[in-house]
């Protein structure tokens, strides 16, 4: 029975001689090479070597977009009430605080109200890391006060999207939210105040057939995923594999869906060029 | 709510729209035929038809032998008889509530899409327009409506006829019954998304009002796309949910299983939609369901319509574009400031 009874304790190994290497880099999606971690940060989330994007939250968004990075948040309180108790695997309630504990945020979308290039505008980001950017009521409510809130103060608007879609978790509300923002782009329209779409990687379903396909301009960040539907509802449905580059922004554009592929570091002057062309601020 | 409204007559009388309703001998015949169409959808090497598709009447078959009795407590059998295989379809409701009805084709853009229906006719002697998505009954006819699933140029027909109706002070009527935009390559590349957006921001514009009529299916945005009214009325056993029962479970529990729990925990019953005041009206069907008597739902369905006619036409243009705006901007507002 004690045949192979150690007597004497294992050494003790010194634990901090490993070095931390741990989420200091990633590989690139694009060209799959390794990335140090800052460097991919003080590129805007654009990859050094091949120009891939990253996702980009969307407080780094606004603060790329406005003027030294600084914004006058709207609407941060506004909270989902769950209004269908919804439960699956996991209750909603508590999906909702863990996103909130990883983005600071209580839904997915950042309004915030600045300069762009001298000149004031509203612009929304979409939160992917928060429920994967879906739109429930909270976005809705916020779109559409942002909506608002050009047409009182007579300003122009940038909605940067990125989302998987309707909130299932807040059933047919999250697609009642396509009706209210749309009718409110409709009063826009009257306003005669420009809306600019930003599609970003990824941008499809509930929120693609709404705001982001209605931008006076729809400008796509390259190589973003913007559809209607998902490539795997679409691979399941016709039982093929879907071609190489199938719902990426060159597609979009090859297909008359957007105004132009404009590459991240990019997109503010774009967006400031338009506005003036646009004559977003001649009073 | 009219949940009880009107008395309802007594036992279903059979109908004579085409299809055999009522003893449960028809509906085992009814069943045998739709096998028949399962087996040969699978042989159609071309079709389009999804497993999903597929998937979809094999559940028809097996509520059709177990045979629902009494009224629908769950959520889930109020899918299934949503997507009842002899629920009246929109061209049969177009039938028994209109006259004069006057198809018209094509988006004047790329195509004719069969899934959906847009045309002039008469209700009670009103020149309106009638739009609605469109299933088929046998397998050449769901091949040919697409299982009721709208292209793009389907959503732009709708849009162009709405128009014309807005155009000539024509009220529009929009019957909903579909199980979603259809999800395929052409469809994409012709702007899925665009059209469907379209849609929802011109129909807020249109100078006549908009009286909607959930039936059947109210499959999320390929739904809505040409939902939005000044009036949208639901069937107490139609559905209308942002995904399908099978799709939420496939994504949130990863399997088909958890469907019935699924369909409970999306609140996509009219009886929810109501009271979550996203739908203004809950209509009532014939004992065990509109596909028992297809001539007495229209007939219930009628009065509902004509008072809405008869409300809405009084409005002086701006007030109902006005009201409709304001509609909008409360719909659905479920969030706290905290």
């Amino acid at each position: 029975m004690t045949w192979f009874h150690k007597e004497k304790q294992p050494l003790e190994t010194p634990k901090e001689k490993r070095v931390q290497t741990e989420g200091l880099w990633v590989k690139c999606d694009g060209c799959k090479q390794i990335l140090w971690k800052k460097d991919l940060e003080a590129n805007l989330q654009c990859c050094p070597k091949c120009g891939h994007h990253f996702k980009l939250g969307s407080h780094a968004r606004l603060e790329m977009l406005f003027d030294d990075g600084r914004y006058t948040e709207h609407d941060a309180r506004l909270a989902s009430t769950d209004p269908l108790q919804f439960k699956d695997t996991k209750a909603y309630r508590d999906r909702l605080r863990h996103a909130e504990k990883v983005t600071g945020m209580k839904d997915a979308l950042l309004t915030g109200e600045g300069l762009i290039e001298g000149k004031p505008a509203i612009i929304c980001g979409m939160e992917f890391q928060f429920v994967g950017g879906s739109m429930g009521a909270v976005v809705g409510e916020k779109v559409t006060r942002a909506i608002d809130l050009c047409i009182k103060k007579k300003l122009p608007l940038v909605i940067v999207s990125c989302s998987g879609g309707a909130r299932m978790m807040e059933g047919a509300i999250s697609l009642m939210q396509m009706t209210k923002i749309c009718s409110a782009l409709a009063r826009l329209d009257e306003a005669r105040k420009p809306y600019i779409s930003v599609l970003t990687d990824p941008t499809t379903g509930g929120v693609t057939a709404s705001y982001a396909m209605l931008g006076d301009l729809n400008i796509a960040e390259p190589g973003a995923l913007i559809g209607f539907a998902g490539p795997r509802v679409i691979e399941q449905t016709i039982r093929q594999k879907l071609p190489e580059g199938f719902q990426r922004a060159e597609f979009l554009l090859e297909h008359g869906m957007v105004d132009a592929i404009v590459p991240r570091k990019d997109v503010k002057s774009f967006i400031a060029r338009a506005f003036r062309l646009m004559r977003a601020w001649d009073s | 709510m009219r949940k009880q409204g009107p008395p309802r007559p007594g036992p279903p009388q059979g109908g004579n729209y085409g299809v055999i309703m009522g003893n449960s001998a028809d509906e085992q015949a009814v069943a045998k035929e739709l096998e028949k169409q399962i087996s040969e959808l699978q042989r159609a090497s071309d079709s389009t038809a999804s497993q999903e598709e597929i998937e979809r009447l094999r559940q028809q078959v097996a509520a059709l032998r177990q045979k629902v009795s009494g009224p629908p407590q769950d959520a889930w059998e109020r899918v299934l008889l949503a997507r009842h295989p002899q629920r009246p379809y929109t061209l049969d409701y177009i039938q028994m509530l209109f006259t004069d009805f006057m198809e018209l084709h094509g988006d004047r853009r790329f195509a004719d899409d069969a899934a959906m229906i847009a045309g002039f006719a008469q209700f009670e002697d009103r020149p309106v327009v009638v739009i609605g998505h469109q299933k088929g009954r046998d397998t050449k006819q769901k091949l040919h409506r697409n299982f009721g699933m709208v292209n793009p140029e389907g959503y732009r027909k709708a849009l162009r006829v709405m128009q014309l109706g807005s155009k000539f002070g024509m009220p529009i009527i929009s019957l909903i019954d579909t199980p979603g935009a259809y999800p395929g390559i052409g469809a994409e590349e012709r702007g899925q998304a665009e059209a469907i957006a379209y849609n929802l921001k011109e129909m807020c514009k249109l100078q006549v009002p908009v009286i909607v009529i959930v039936h059947g299916e109210g499959g999320s945005g390929g739904a809505l796309a040409i939902a939005i009214g000044d009036e949208v009325l639901m069937q107490e056993n139609a559905v209308y949910s942002v995904i399908s029962p099978e799709s939420c479970s496939s994504i949130l529990w990863r399997d088909w299983d958890h469907k019935q729990e699924a369909a409970r925990v999306l609140k996509l019953t009219a009886e929810d939609l109501y009271r979550m005041q996203l739908v203004d009206e809950v209509v009532p069907e014939p004992r065990r369901g509109a596909h028992m008597n297809h001539a007495q739902a229209a007939e219930l369905l009628r009065p509902i319509v004509r008072a809405c006619l008869d409300r809405l036409t009084k409005l002086p243009l701006a007030e109902l574009l006005q009201r409709r705006q304001a509609k909008f901007r409360r719909l659905a507002s479920f969030v706290s400031e905290t």
